[in-house]
This record gives C-alpha cells, sequence and structure tokens, in this order.
C-alpha cells in the first residue's frame, strides 16, 4: 500500500507484494475487488442511516429512539387492531346474531366455521383430535352421543365454562368412585361392570347374573344414568347402551371407572378467547356431524 | 513506524491476534448485553409477579433436566401470527425469575409460554406419559418415568438459597417452609393452602398427576406447565407504558 517501504512487483501477476517473503516465497497483495469494497462502504451508510432512523445507542436510562419512533410491540399492536377492524363487521355480527339469524345468513355462517376451524386448531386439537376424533377420556365430536348437550346452546355454555373447570359457572357433575369409597364391595363392582356390558350390547361373564346386576344398577347407577341406562343430559351422565364409550368399553376399565370414578376436565375458555370466536367454535363443533336442534 | 508496519505484530504474533479478536468481540457483546442490566426499561412494571413455588420451581428443574427447552420455546414474539395462536407477547417480566431463562431458539413442538390452565392435569399427565395417546401425529418422546419417580422434597430448601444467593426474592419464611409447602402445594385440599397461596399469591394447590402416592416428578412439572404465563394479569397490564 501507499506506505510499504518499497515496492515491489510480482513478475508473474503484475501485482504488488506485501514486501513479506517466507523462505523466497512473496504474498502478494491483490486489491480487494472495487463491487466488493463499494458493497461493504454502502452497508457502513446503511447502518448510520439505521441508527438514526430505528432505536439504537443504549444511554444512561433508556435507549435512542429513532426518528421514526418505531417499537415492535406498537408495531403488532397496530396489526392487530387493522386485523380487528378488518373483521369488525363480521365479528360484530357474528357476536350479535342468535344462532337462529346465524342459520340464515349463509355469509356470516361461512365466517364463523372458518374462524371456528383455526380456533379449533389452535386450542382443542390438542384433546379432542385434529379432526374432533376425540381418544380415550376426550369425547369425540364427530358423533351424535352428546355428554353435555349437543344444541348450538348446549355447546356454547359448555365451551365458555368448561366441565368440572375452575369457572363459577362451571358443568359439575361426577362419577362417584364406588370401590375406593366403599360403597360396592369387590364382586357388586364385577357384577356391575357385567351389567353395564351387557347394557352396551356387549357379551358378558358366565358368573354374571342379570338379577343381581339389575338390583345394583338400580340402587347405585339409574338415578343419573336412568333405569335403562341412557344417561341423562342434564347431570353429564353418559348414555351406556350406544356403542360409545369415553373411557373404553373393556371389563377392566369399566370396573377401573367403578372403583375409582371419573371426572376429567374440560378448561372454562371464557377467559382465553372472546365471545365471537367461542359462537364460532360452538357452531363448528355443532356441525362436525353430530349438531341436534335447539330446545 | 506506520500504521501498516505495527499491523505486522498482529500477523506475527499468534497470541496478540488471539487478544485482539477477544478484544474487538468483547465491545460488540458488551455494548449489546451490558445496557439491559442497567436500564429500567428493560424489565417492564407488572403485577403479580413473583419467583417460583418450590414445587413448580421442582418442576423447572425437570423441565431443564429432560431439555424440553430443545423443542419448546417459552416466548411469545411480537409477531401477528404468535400472538393470534399464543396470546399476548411474551414480556421481560414474565422470565424475570428465569435463571437459566427458558426462551428456547427452537419450535418443533409449540410454544409453551402461556400453555398454564389451557389444558387440563390429566391431559398433561396423559401426554408425558405417551403422547401419542392423545395427539397421534406427534413426535414428541414419552416421559413414563415421571409419575413413578419421587420428587427429591428436601433438595428444594438448598435450590432456593441458591436462588436467593443470585438475587431472587425468597424470603426466610419462604425457605423455611419449602419443603412443606412443597407437599402441601401437591395435595388436594390441603390444610396449610392458604399459608402457600400468602407466600406465593395465585399459586394453585392439588394433586396434579391425579396418581396416589407421595409427590411425583409429574406433580411438579404439571404444575409448573400449569402456572406458565398465567401470573401477570393482562386485563389491568398497560401496554403503551412498555413499548419498545
Amino acid at each position: 500500500m501507499t506506505s510499504a517501504p518499497r515496492e515491489d512487483i510480482d513478475a508473474h501477476t503484475g501485482t504488488a507484494t506485501t514486501g513479506h517473503e517466507w523462505d523466497g516465497i512473496r504474498e502478494l497483495n491483490t486489491p480487494l475487488p472495487k463491487w466488493w469494497l463499494y458493497i461493504l462502504y454502502a452497508t457502513i451508510v446503511w447502518a448510520i442511516g439505521y441508527i438514526i432512523v430505528y432505536p439504537a445507542i443504549p444511554l444512561i436510562s433508556n435507549h435512542t429512539p429513532g426518528i421514526l419512533g418505531w417499537s415492535s410491540r406498537a408495531a403488532v399492536t397496530d396489526e392487530l387492531m387493522q386485523l380487528k377492524q378488518q373483521r369488525a363487521p363480521m365479528t360484530l355480527a357474528l357476536d350479535k346474531a342468535s344462532f337462529a339469524e346465524i342459520a340464515k345468513d349463509d355469509r356470516l355462517r361461512t365466517f364463523a366455521l372458518a374462524q371456528g376451524r383455526a380456533a379449533f386448531g389452535d386450542n382443542c386439537a390438542a384433546c379432542h383430535g385434529a379432526g374432533g376424533g376425540g381418544a380415550i377420556s376426550y369425547p369425540n365430536l364427530n358423533d351424535d352421543d352428546w355428554i353435555w348437550g349437543g344444541s348450538l346452546e348446549a355447546i356454547q355454555q359448555t365451551i365458555l365454562y368448561g366441565v368440572r373447570s375452575t369457572h363459577a359457572d362451571t358443568r359439575v357433575g361426577a362419577m362417584p368412585a364406588f370401590g375406593q369409597t366403599g360403597i360396592l364391595n369387590a364382586s357388586e363392582i364385577d357384577q356391575l361392570a357385567n351389567h353395564v356390558r351387557a347394557i352396551g350390547g356387549l357379551p358378558t361373564e358366565k358368573t354374571y347374573d342379570k338379577a343381581l346386576g339389575d338390583k345394583i344398577f338400580g340402587e347405585n347407577c339409574a338415578a343419573c344414568h336412568g333405569d335403562a341406562g341412557k344417561g341423562k343430559i342434564e347431570l353429564g351422565a353418559p348414555n351406556l347402551s350406544d356403542k360409545i364409550w369415553l373411557f373404553g368399553s373393556d371389563k377392566a376399565s369399566i370396573v377401573q371407572t367403578l372403583v375409582r370414578g371419573r371426572g376429567s376436565m374440560m378448561p372454562a375458555w371464557t377467559e382465553r378467547l372472546d365471545g365471537a370466536t367461542i359462537k364460532a367454535l360452538a357452531l363448528y363443533v355443532h356441525a362436525l356431524g353430530g349438531g341436534e336442534p335447539s330446545p | 513506524m506506520s500504521l501498516w508496519q505495527k499491523h505486522q505484530i498482529f500477523e506475527k504474533n499468534s497470541i496478540f491476534l488471539l487478544i485482539g479478536v477477544l478484544v474487538v468481540i468483547s465491545i460488540g457483546g458488551l455494548v449489546e448485553v451490558l445496557p439491559l442490566f442497567y436500564l429500567k426499561s428493560t424489565i417492564e412494571k407488572v403485577e403479580v409477579m413473583r419467583p417460583y413455588t418450590p414445587l413448580e420451581l421442582a418442576g423447572r428443574n425437570i423441565y431443564v433436566r429432560e431439555g424440553c427447552y430443545n423443542c419448546h420455546s417459552q416466548m411469545i414474539r411480537s409477531l401477528r401470527d404468535e400472538v393470534e395462536r399464543y396470546g399476548h407477547y411474551s414480556l421481560a417480566a414474565e422470565s424475570m425469575y428465569d435463571k437459566p431463562f427458558q426462551w428456547g431458539s427452537k419450535r418443533n413442538g409449540p410454544d409453551l409460554a402461556r400453555v398454564g390452565a389451557k389444558y387440563s392435569d390429566e391431559w398433561h399427565k396423559q401426554h408425558l406419559d405417551d403422547p401419542r395417546s392423545i395427539v397421534p401425529g406427534s413426535i414428541m418422546p414419552s416421559y413414563p418415568w415421571l409419575a413413578k419417580t419421587e420428587v427429591a422434597v428436601n433438595d428444594i430448601q438448598q435450590d432456593m438459597a441458591v436462588l436467593v444467593f443470585q438475587g431472587q426474592p425468597y424470603s426466610p419464611e419462604m425457605i423455611n417452609n419449602a419443603a412443606r409447602d412443597l407437599v402441601t402445594q401437591a395435595t388436594n385440599d390441603a390444610p396449610d393452602a392458604d399459608g402457600l397461596t400468602q407466600r406465593y399469591p395465585k399459586a394453585q394447590a392439588r394433586k396434579f398427576s391425579g396418581s396416589a402416592g407421595p409427590v411425583n416428578e409429574a406433580d411438579a412439572l404439571i404444575a409448573y406447565l400449569q402456572m406458565l404465563g398465567t401470573l401477570v394479569d393482562f386485563k389491568i397490564y398497560d401496554g403503551k407504558v412498555n413499548l419498545r
């Protein structure tokens, strides 16, 4: 470079050397390509501009705000506000409309189902499955077997306040632990498990005594599940006579249910989701397949 | 001697080059990191952030031990899609008692910053035991040993003492009651639940794993998961004074 003591020109390339020499080998001082150098200078200029425009230098109690006054939090708040305004006409309409009105308004219904589908994926799919198919102890939402009611209003209430949740308006109802509390002994539970399988149309064991099973069921179970085991929606007592089993239909699972009781919890969503989203969810779940007419 | 020739000192002595590299990189690091320790604007002022309860702390230790942070972040960025999916963006204040923080940098699984109260305890228990029994397409490993492993109740007091040394505001009362609070929080209808919530506002006490017997690691981990992102009340939080 300019201050180099002597200018050695390499004979082969015509380029100056740095003047370093190791065992007769000299280091070429090839200049940086001009395009590369100018891009480097341009990025430095860009950085100075960036420092002026955006938040950058830390000071004593805060940082330089930049002349744009930009902040990532304000930006996302604005963006969400815009989104809200963009959706506002439909969201407000959805919030206000009754389920009967929504049923008549195709545009509103389509909007609600689309929003419900997205919200279902984010919030409900973890338990009820991506398609609402459920799992052991998480009800299948595609069938027409409803524990707490399958009308739009009933579904909406279940989503709002949950089941056995921490919310004051939650749906409550518990399957008692007949075994653990000592209400029934082991042989009675054995009979009862067979009886429950018989109600559901499943094969029973040879030891099963129908008269005895009937008696135990009538004394302990019929109050909630009904005499014929058809269940009672208002108590959240499932129908035992169909082929849909929330906690499993094999005898061991039923014995487990009778001995320990059941009481799986669905969270209340009223704190986490807004009213329109919950309505959209109710419409979506209702439309999955088994929705029942409003009372 | 010209500057150009002084440069040769670095080129010819590797130890000087090494020191030079360290100095240059530290300047960059110090300018970016140090101000965060003294700037008052780093941590927002919020209501009811509190240190972890002993049980939550034990759960957090398990979370770290099992490497949950390798696949789960705890950082909802201020981006529209994240806020729409996970809820309010994370505040610095919400991880003020996290040492080390669990922000993570990879999302093989979903963000967990606000997973608290989103699912039921049974769901977490079953999901930790065997994720695919509820979510068929899940790639999360199973952690069946958690519910079978007792929590080392008596270690928690020392853990808290170390955190006090690091500057966390555990009072002597909290530390003295540590082991008892841990058991209390993992008990249904515990008689001393009031004392627990007095020391740790918003602490929830119940047998989280649902299984009988002494406090197990699933109890602790679920207690930790169920409180994540639930402490700050966003109904009264003023986002406008904390724009960044």
